[in-house]
């Protein structure tokens, strides 16, 4: 038997395994190159109090969900019952990154849809999520007790997602 | 079938001939368009070499939000705020190394469009001299072939020979 019957069978498969290993995959996904690193060291007022500065340093000691949102964000409104339910029940703490909103809008915002964050600060030019590499809301990083970023995820957040990539991170940190 | 297509292909091109005027119009216009398509806003550029060194990086690098764009041609509001953060830099005197660094360090390798060489896009930027390496020899193999088969058969066994 001569094996260069094989080859387009061989080709075949290559290129099988290539598409295959693509699918399921999101093209507009872009791994974050914070993950590994501490989270940029910032200092940023409340959105209640804008005198009142929280920064990377206040944050430290619990790990934490950092989660990007702006009331004029659809999506954000999408996650925002999920992230309230887990929060709620205490799976994890949220802190919200209330990114290039208004304070009046981002205000109304949560009073009509609740506020499950522990803690909010503002970043109302977008400057500050230059520095986090944000792109588009919402995004959530997962920041470990020690102000490591352990994971980052984009788009909006769905309960299996949570369960599937989140809570394993945080879980027993 | 194929003298239709070449007399319809005649008349397209008589009726493009006698509205040339129209039709140059027409590509002017396009051209001119395409120009706007660059969504730059006006910067206070201090001279010449300044605007060619900034649209340049703007060439360079990817609008995330968009993708398939660069910063200089993404209407997108990151890519706006991308832009003035590359002129910032500019007017402060860092080098184009410099923030390129500062856009990798926050949005990764894909930012740029002319991605670095290292292990992860090994494949990216030589896979397809593999390729086109892999075609060259099988094409010498098979020529080569070809040409001891076309040579005088001097053996009477070709014909069980396995094809």
């Amino acid at each position: 038997m001569n094996m260069r019957a094989f080859i387009p069978l061989a080709v075949f498969a290559l290129i099988g395994f290539l598409l295959y290993s693509g699918i399921g995959k999101d093209p507009s996904y872009v791994p974050s190159p914070l993950v590994g690193k501490p989270i940029p060291s910032f200092s940023a007022p409340a959105l209640y109090e804008p005198t009142r500065i929280v920064s990377s340093q206040s944050l430290l000691g619990t790990p934490y969900l950092l989660n990007v949102f702006g009331s004029w964000c659809p999506s954000c409104r999408d996650e925002h019952p999920v992230l309230t339910d887990y929060a709620r029940r205490g799976k994890f703490k949220l802190v919200g990154f209330n990114w290039k909103d208004e304070t009046v809008d981002a205000k109304r915002w949560l009073q009509q849809f609740g506020d499950p964050y522990a803690e909010i600060f503002t970043d109302l030019d977008g400057r500050l999520g230059l520095d986090f590499g944000v792109y588009g809301a919402p995004e959530t990083f997962v920041i470990g007790a020690d102000g490591m970023v352990l994971h980052k995820h984009v788009g909006p957040l769905d309960a299996e997602t949570i369960e599937r990539e989140i809570l394993p991170l945080i879980a027993g940190k | 079938m194929r003298n239709g297509f070449r007399i319809t292909f005649r008349r397209l091109w008589a009726s493009v001939s006698i509205c040339r005027p129209a039709a140059m119009a027409l590509v002017a216009a396009l051209m001119v368009t395409s120009m706007q398509a660059y969504a730059i806003d006006p910067m206070p550029f201090t001279d010449r070499a300044e605007e060619v060194r900034f649209q340049g990086l703007l060439r360079e690098l990817r609008c995330l939000q968009c993708q398939n764009q660069t910063l200089a041609e993404s209407d997108a509001d990151i890519a706006r705020q991308l832009r003035n953060e590359v002129f910032r830099m500019i007017r402060e005197g860092q080098t184009n190394d410099q923030i390129k660094d500062f856009m990798t360090a926050r949005y990764g390798d894909f930012v740029l469009y002319n991605p670095p060489v290292k292990m992860g896009t090994w494949l990216l930027w030589f896979g397809p001299f593999v390729i086109l390496a892999g075609g060259a020899l099988a094409l010498a193999v098979h020529l080569r072939k070809r040409r001891v088969d076309a040579a005088p058969v001097t053996s009477t066994a070709r014909d069980e020979e396995d094809w």
